[in-house]
């Protein structure tokens, strides 16, 4: 076995004086075959909605098209649920709360959520085809990021339903009664399962609703539900639009609402809710700082800047948006990460080798051109690796700015999409500043060899997480939340369960 | 010949230094009999952002204090209320406290500030976590003060109530912002004496007096006050949340109309040093 002495011994003479190692880039030397996922998302042509533990057509009788944004073609049917449906739903949730849920005992409810999360399991590769054609998701994250984790999130909330002793110590807790819940378009079915497990775990019952572009999985869960044979009206799934939103927020039943969004619309659901007793805890939007220091390991920093701002199209609120760079080394990642994002493959969602899939909407394609460009008015660097996007769909090329500044709309603004803002800095005290000086605080990420500079980093930084040498790293265990604009409450861990309960 | 006494002008504790409103104002205050006690400074929005920039400057060092110093130096201040029982009776006495009422809030008040000291250096331990993720990563949660608190008194129990408002939010390096009861202020004036006697650095406290009509809407809508605790009517709570909305504030606040006794063990506890706290969650890599 040859010992590191050895392995050193071989390098090239080259690079023993210094010299880079050549870089492999075979552009586009070889053509990738298609290499489409083809489980059957077993969609329905039509989707109601989930009350009382039964699908019910709307009120209304209206429905609405949800599109798969690779190809703009129609999945489904979607219900649109009015302010009746709403509060059936509500009604419903109260009923089953006063009459069963909120009555059984913690180890029951704890068999129930992990009943999900198995059932789950079981279908894991169905729901995330389906997930990846309603949202634009690339295959290989929902396959492997999305429903796996929606899964652990029920298996980890559902033991906590039967030790609620220990969630407040010195204190007993209860549940809320019913809660009303509202998520985005970004993880459908991970922030569906966020909501639910605590929710559930604590006793409470759920009116929900998923974002209009994104309600299949959702209602593919409620097929879980029923299947589990969870209670009718523990869990009511409302789909629509705003109102349908506005109202499952501001209805009088809802002892506590629960939204992750933009900020915009927190504020406006915590204005509209200013006259009221509702608890609330708000996940809202960010413009994260990704600090890369000259002691790096830079190639790995790389990664994580990638994987930071172009996970899932860059629709992440956590989003390391901001990359800031020592100085010394800002022009070596910076050509790094351009020859990187050159063979980031932009296309088909469903393709197991597609790393940048559909945008959401149209909407949001719209939003991410706008201020992309106005990036370029305000002086900013583009950089867009080349290639042929799909004819059909909604899709933006993987973007990076450099010779930004503060000032800057693209440093300032959520863009919630692919475009990364890269900044620089001199000193430590330097990158605190900037990273901080934002209205959001919902995360970080700190690229640095030296443990204590971590430390450093995290005490100093006002965000709710910090990832160091990695990013966009998620864990039922491990509490998620942002400081100032981005929100208030956690979800996650044994801190996320108290915005569930009260003390009694 | 009797001698007349020196009569004490009343000032507010701002900043750690005793001043008068910035805009000259005052209200007469009468005492238990009806009299002219003294005139109180009338505190204005100007005179609340005053008091904001000095939390800000008195912040990032009370927060980096340890643990077990801010504990001393809240134990500290029991000490300074403790060995002046007779001027905070008489101070309550203006407001029409009995001998014994006075002497039952102040033993009280003093017994909670020494139950906060002892939670200085252990909250962490019971609502900080290390969190068994599924990946290599030392993963652990710990908490950090909110920034600056505004914090409204009741108009009951001046004291304890105000000190129970106080020192769950500074006990983990918050600053705070209060505003004194309305109708009985003085014990306010008496207390921020006690306070810059007490090792608090100037700033970590400030009182301020005045009508509440004036104040509230500037608590509600300061964007440098993260959290908003205390007491208050259905109308000034509707105010607080809506200008809270403006810049996310956490907003905790307790039903004026509802009945609460300040005396009772559950107004006291670590929830309630929980209410000014933030979490952050750190994914520290594990391996070479």
């Amino acid at each position: 076995m040859p010992t590191l002495t050895e392995k050193k011994s071989i390098r090239p003479a080259s690079r023993a004086q210094g010299r880079p190692a050549p870089e492999l880039i075979f552009g586009d030397l070889w053509e990738y075959d298609p290499a489409p996922e083809t489980a059957d998302p077993k969609l329905k042509a039509r989707y109601d909605l989930f009350i009382d533990g039964r699908f019910v057509a709307p009120k209304s009788g209206q429905y609405f098209d949800s599109i798969n944004p690779a190809n703009e073609t129609r999945l489904a049917k979607i219900a649109q649920a009015n302010a009746a449906d709403v509060d059936a739903a509500y009604r419903a949730a109260q009923n089953a709360y006063t009459k069963v849920w909120g009555k059984l005992p913690g180890r029951e409810r704890a068999k129930y959520i992990y009943r999900i999360a198995r059932l789950l399991q079981d279908r894991a590769r169905e729901f995330a085809v389906a997930e990846t054609l309603d949202g634009g998701k690339p295959i290989k994250e929902s396959r492997d990021f999305d429903v796996p984790m929606a899964a652990a999130h029920f298996f980890y909330h559902a033991g906590w339903a039967d030790k609620l002793d220990y969630v407040a110590p010195g204190r007993r807790v209860a549940p809320l009664g019913v809660v009303g819940q509202v998520i985005p378009w970004n993880f459908p079915l991970l922030m569906l399962a966020w909501k639910l497990a605590p929710a559930l775990a604590l006793g409470n019952c759920v009116v929900i609703k998923p974002a209009e572009t994104t309600s299949i999985t959702a209602l593919k869960l409620a097929e879980i539900f029923q299947d589990a044979g969870l209670p009718p009206g523990v869990v009511n799934i409302v789909t629509g639009f705003g109102d349908t939103g506005a109202a499952v927020m501001g209805h009088p039943i809802a002892a506590k609402v629960a939204f992750t969004g933009s900020t915009e619309v927190g504020k406006i659901i915590m204005r509209s809710l200013a006259g009221t007793d509702k608890k609330m805890t708000m996940e809202l939007g960010g413009k994260a700082a990704n600090i890369v220091f000259a002691d790096a390991p830079i190639d790995q920093a790389v990664e994580g800047i990638v994987n930071g701002i172009f996970f899932n199209q860059g629709h992440v609120c956590c989003a390391g948006s901001r990359l800031l760079v020592q100085e010394s080394v800002a022009a070596e990642v910076l050509a790094k990460l351009k020859n990187r994002i050159k063979v980031l493959r932009v296309g088909d969602p469903l393709d197991k080798n597609t790393d940048i899939g559909a945008i959401n909407s149209a909407e949001q394609l719209a939003t991410i051109k706008r201020l992309v460009a106005a990036g370029v008015k305000e002086g900013a660097t583009l950089y867009q690796p080349p290639g042929v996007l799909p004819a059909k769909g909604y899709y933006f090329r993987p973007t990076v700015f450099s010779n930004v500044s503060m000032s800057h709309r693209i440093a300032r603004e959520e863009i919630f999409g692919p475009v990364l803002s890269v900044l620089t800095f001199r000193t430590v005290d330097e990158a605190v500043e900037k990273a901080n000086n934002t209205a959001y605080g919902l995360s970080a990420g700190v690229w640095t060899d030296k443990g204590s500079r971590i430390l450093k980093m995290s005490t100093e930084l006002k965000a709710g997480v910090v990832w160091a040498n990695t990013y966009n790293k998620f864990d039922p265990t491990s509490p998620f939340g942002g400081y100032k604009e981005s929100g208030f409450g956690r979800e996650g861990g044994r801190q996320g369960l108290l915005d569930y309960c009260q003390l009694a | 010949m009797t001698r007349l006494p020196i009569t004490k002008t009343p000032k507010v504790y701002v900043g750690g230094a005793f001043i008068r409103s910035e805009s000259a104002r005052t209200f007469a205050l009468p005492d238990a009999a009806g009299n002219f006690f003294a005139n109180i400074p009338q505190c204005t929005r100007k005179d609340l952002r005053n008091a904001v920039e000095a939390a800000a400057k008195a912040g990032p060092g009370w927060a980096k204090r340890t643990a077990y110093n801010r504990g001393q130096i809240i134990y500290r201040l029991g000490e300074m209320l403790e060995a002046r029982k007779a001027d905070m009776a008489d101070a309550l006495a203006v407001g029409g406290a009995t001998k014994a009422a006075a002497a039952r809030e102040i033993t009280a008040t003093i017994d909670r500030l020494i139950y906060y000291a002892g939670w200085a250096d252990k909250y962490e331990q019971v609502l900080g976590s290390v969190n068994p993720v599924a990946a290599p990563y030392f993963n652990f949660t710990v908490t950090e003060p909110m920034g600056i608190i505004g914090l409204l008194a009741p108009e009951a129990a001046p004291l304890l109530a105000l000190i129970s408002l106080i020192a769950p939010a500074i006990t983990s390096g918050n600053t705070v912002v209060a505003l004194a009861s309305t109708t009985q202020p003085y014990p306010a004036i008496v207390l921020g004496e006690m306070l810059a006697t007490s090792d608090l650095p100037g700033g970590v406290v400030n009182l301020l007096t005045g009508y509440r009509k004036e104040l509230v809407p500037t608590f509600a809508t300061h964007t440098h006050l993260r959290g908003l605790g205390g007491v208050a009517s259905a109308a000034e709570r509707q105010t607080l949340k809506l200008g809270a909305a403006d810049s996310v504030k956490r907003v905790k606040l307790l039903k004026a109309e509802e009945p609460f006794d300040w005396f009772a063990e559950k107004a006291q506890g670590l929830y309630e040093v929980r209410d000014h706290l933030e979490f952050k969650t750190t994914w520290h890599p594990i391996g070479a």
